[in-house]
């Protein structure tokens, strides 16, 4: 009986396959895959932000629901063979988020250089990987504005900026504030400092708490999870009858300093646009102009921007920060990229 | 028929029907949740056919039909948990719940990439070095909980979860005092001090796969060794089944049960090192735990606690852990794969549910036999 068995289970095996080999639909326009990072695709930030601008893509080009996908890395041990197995079934885009990726993409794409990448927020310099950089400088620069307009409106003259550690990256965001703030008026006070961690809210906390101590109205904190101490600070002040704002950073954070009903601490947010940062580079790929360069997102096209919806900010101000936007996607503003103190 | 039936009713058979029977249904439910929530379990069992064998159905007699980079990184997958199995397993011999092996891992790791970064020798010497460190960091950390469970009887339980804490956030702060590192991760380990292997990796078309197979194989021997042909390893099992009996037996109980788990934490720091200096080349400062620990519970558990057992659970949990990716790319979500493997545990710890059944079985049929 083992021997018919055997035959029989490798005949069905081989019909299962035929079969399923026909099921295969034929390709559509354009297939993309995401990996995300440990965090998920949900983390309401890079992954869900990159993701985002796929799915719009794929809804704007009437992508088939099967050309695209994500894969969720459980640890960072996955995230070589999670990139190389969608460049096993030779998608058109294949697309990670964040630094986190540099080692993996650097490997994987090497090893497959006829396949096309992007990856977003880092560099790697490889033909066939388009790297998504973000003008941090031009969009703290209108917060920066923002910060400057609702200080001088309750008669401040101090502002803070709190960076999660000191090196270029960060320096920017600082650079960017700083010449905001002194664009509106020349004379305010820009307090700043690095807690030296990104993931460290109870010194976010105690340096916010500093800031707002030496008279600083508004706090925007570069700092990641360390700024989730600075906005608990500033709820906590608020509760208690004190009138203090947090900027939040990367994405809209309006919602995490919410302290009671909708009101927020969060005046406004400096927003990477990883969507549109993906959704820039899918079309370049359709329309067959895919280049493995650096691509620089920057206000002139959309990739950092301040929310569409700012409930603390008013009309007025809202008009004078577009003027601003203008001013620097023209060309009149330079926002340096060096802060005051380094220059 | 009869032969299966007779296989079912065979008592001295249980502790291998009962997990194969745990795997068979955890599947079969695996398959009944894809089919209600509407995905399909093809895209399931093809992507695990297609990680354990390298072998795509979906593109037979072309030339992507084989990929052995599948199978590679299956391996790499299986070979950290199979020695975290042997680590639970090992103490659970001895009547010992080690949940610490995930903290013996990290200090084992660490210690692996110290080595392997700091050293600078010629690989012949350097790569036992490195080894050597891993297995002695682990089980130093194993130690501790065996001296206080031998000296003070404090339940290794809550040690070894304490200390789990304790090793990620020490490791944590000796990796970032290593020159040159960030704060995410150390600088390169000197490759002399890793166990890569460009032959494996190219058998294996470019996977990651290392030295480290051969490394847990010889730790399997070694566990079978030591549990089955030793008088240590006797009394080991001694202790486990009734410790005053042992006791009463003049075996040094308290001198086992520490030594047990030393060599528990031996087996998970050597897991470590297999992903500080294996899957990777540099040391990783983790945010939190990857739960290679508590894999190892189950593939513990699965194996039965035996050599062999563990081997073979190991590769099962590995084939399920590292078919992710595929199975996410045919469009099932990584939770289907949690689901098949919480399953199997399920029904294993309802073993003795399992052998009633059996049991209750068996004896109808006896009577209708007669």
């Amino acid at each position: 009986m083992g021997k018919n068995t055997i035959k029989l289970v490798l005949v069905l095996m081989l019909v299962v396959a035929m079969l399923s080999g026909c099921a295969q639909s034929t390709a559509g326009d354009m297939t993309i895959g995401l990996v995300t990072d440990i965090g998920g695709i949900d983390d309401k930030s890079f992954n869900q932000g990159t993701w985002e601008g796929i799915v719009r893509f794929a809804e704007d080009n009437n992508l088939a629901e099967d050309d695209y996908k994500y894969i969720q890395s459980e640890s960072d041990a996955d995230y070589l063979p999670n990139l190389e197995t969608f460049s096993d079934s030779g998608l058109d885009l294949i697309v990670a988020p964040g630094f986190l990726f540099f080692d993996a993409m650097t490997e994987v794409a090497a090893k497959y250089p006829e396949q096309k990448y992007l990856l977003i927020d880092s560099v790697v310099d490889a033909s066939n990987v388009a790297s998504a950089v973000f003008a941090e400088h031009e969009g703290s620069f209108l917060v920066g504005v923002a910060a400057a307009l609702k200080a001088q409106d309750a008669g401040k003259d101090t502002v803070a900026f709190l960076g999660g550690m000191d090196f270029d990256l960060i320096q920017k965001f600082e650079a960017g504030f700083e010449a905001g703030v002194y664009a509106v008026d020349p004379n305010m006070t820009v307090l700043v400092d690095y807690a030296g961690a990104f993931n460290d809210a109870q010194k976010g906390q105690t340096i916010a708490a500093k800031f707002y101590d030496q008279g600083a109205y508004v706090i925007y904190h570069a700092a990641g999870g360390t700024g989730n101490g600075a906005i608990k600070e500033a709820k906590d002040r608020v509760i208690n009858g004190e009138d203090v704002w947090v900027i939040g950073v990367d994405k809209d954070q309006y919602s995490d300093g919410i302290y009671e009903g909708e009101k927020s601490v969060i005046l406004t947010s400096m927003m990477k646009r990883v969507d549109v940062a993906a959704y820039t580079v899918a079309e370049k790929v359709l329309n067959g102009e895919f280049t493995g360069d650096t691509l620089v997102f920057s206000l002139a096209n959309g990739g950092v921007s301040i929310p569409a919806e700012n409930p603390n900010l008013t009309a007025e101000w809202t008009a004078t920060i577009q003027e601003f936007s203008d001013k620097v996607v023209s060309g009149e503003i330079v926002v340096p990229v060096l802060p005051v103190r380094l220059q | 028929m009869s032969r299966l039936k007779k296989l079912l009713m065979d008592e001295s058979k249980y502790q291998i029907t009962v997990p194969i029977i745990a795997i068979l249904l955890s599947f079969l439910i695996g398959t009944l949740v894809m089919l209600f929530t509407g995905i399909n379990p093809l895209g399931a069992f093809k992507a695990l056919i297609r990680t354990m064998t390298g072998l795509n159905l979906e593109q037979m007699f072309t030339d992507k039909m084989f990929n052995m980079r599948y199978v590679g990184e299956f391996l790499t997958t299986a070979i950290p948990i199979t020695l975290t199995g042997l680590s639970v397993a090992f103490a659970f011999r001895t009547g010992l719940f080690n949940i610490g092996a995930e903290g013996q891992l990290l200090v084992g790791a660490t210690a692996a990439t110290l080595a392997s970064v700091l050293l600078d020798l010629p690989a012949f010497i350097h790569v036992p070095i490195v080894l050597l460190s891993a297995t002695i960091a682990g089980a130093i950390w194993g130690m501790v909980p065996g001296y206080l469970k031998a000296k003070f009887n404090v339940h290794e339980v809550v040690v070894t979860i304490m200390m789990n804490y304790t090793a990620l956030y020490f490791t944590n702060y000796v990796l970032k005092a290593l020159p040159g590192s960030t704060l995410i991760k150390t600088v390169k380990s000197n490759p002399s001090g890793t166990l890569e292997s460009d032959f494996l990796s190219s058998i294996t078309n470019g996977s990651r796969l290392h030295w480290g197979i051969v490394v847990v194989a010889l730790a399997i021997v070694a566990f079978w060794y030591i549990i089955e042909k030793t008088s240590f390893g006797f009394e080991l099992r001694a202790v486990g089944f009734n410790p005053d009996a042992s006791r009463y037996a003049g075996m040094k109980v308290n001198r086992n049960v520490m030594f047990s788990m030393m060599i528990a934490g031996a087996f998970a720091g050597l897991a470590g090192a297999m992903i500080s200096v294996g899957t990777f080349d540099y040391g990783r400062v983790l945010v939190g735990f990857e739960n290679y620990g508590f894999d190892g519970i189950a593939v513990a558990l699965l194996g039965g606690n035996t050599a062999i057992g563990v081997m073979l659970s190991g590769l099962l949990f590995g084939g399920l852990k590292s078919a992710q990716p595929l199975m996410q790319a045919n469009g099932v979500p990584m939770e289907i794969a949690k689901i098949i493997s919480s399953l199997i545990i399920l029904f294993v710890a309802m073993k003795y549910g399992f052998e009633m059944l059996l049991r209750n079985y068996a004896e109808k049929h006896e009577k209708e036999g007669k």
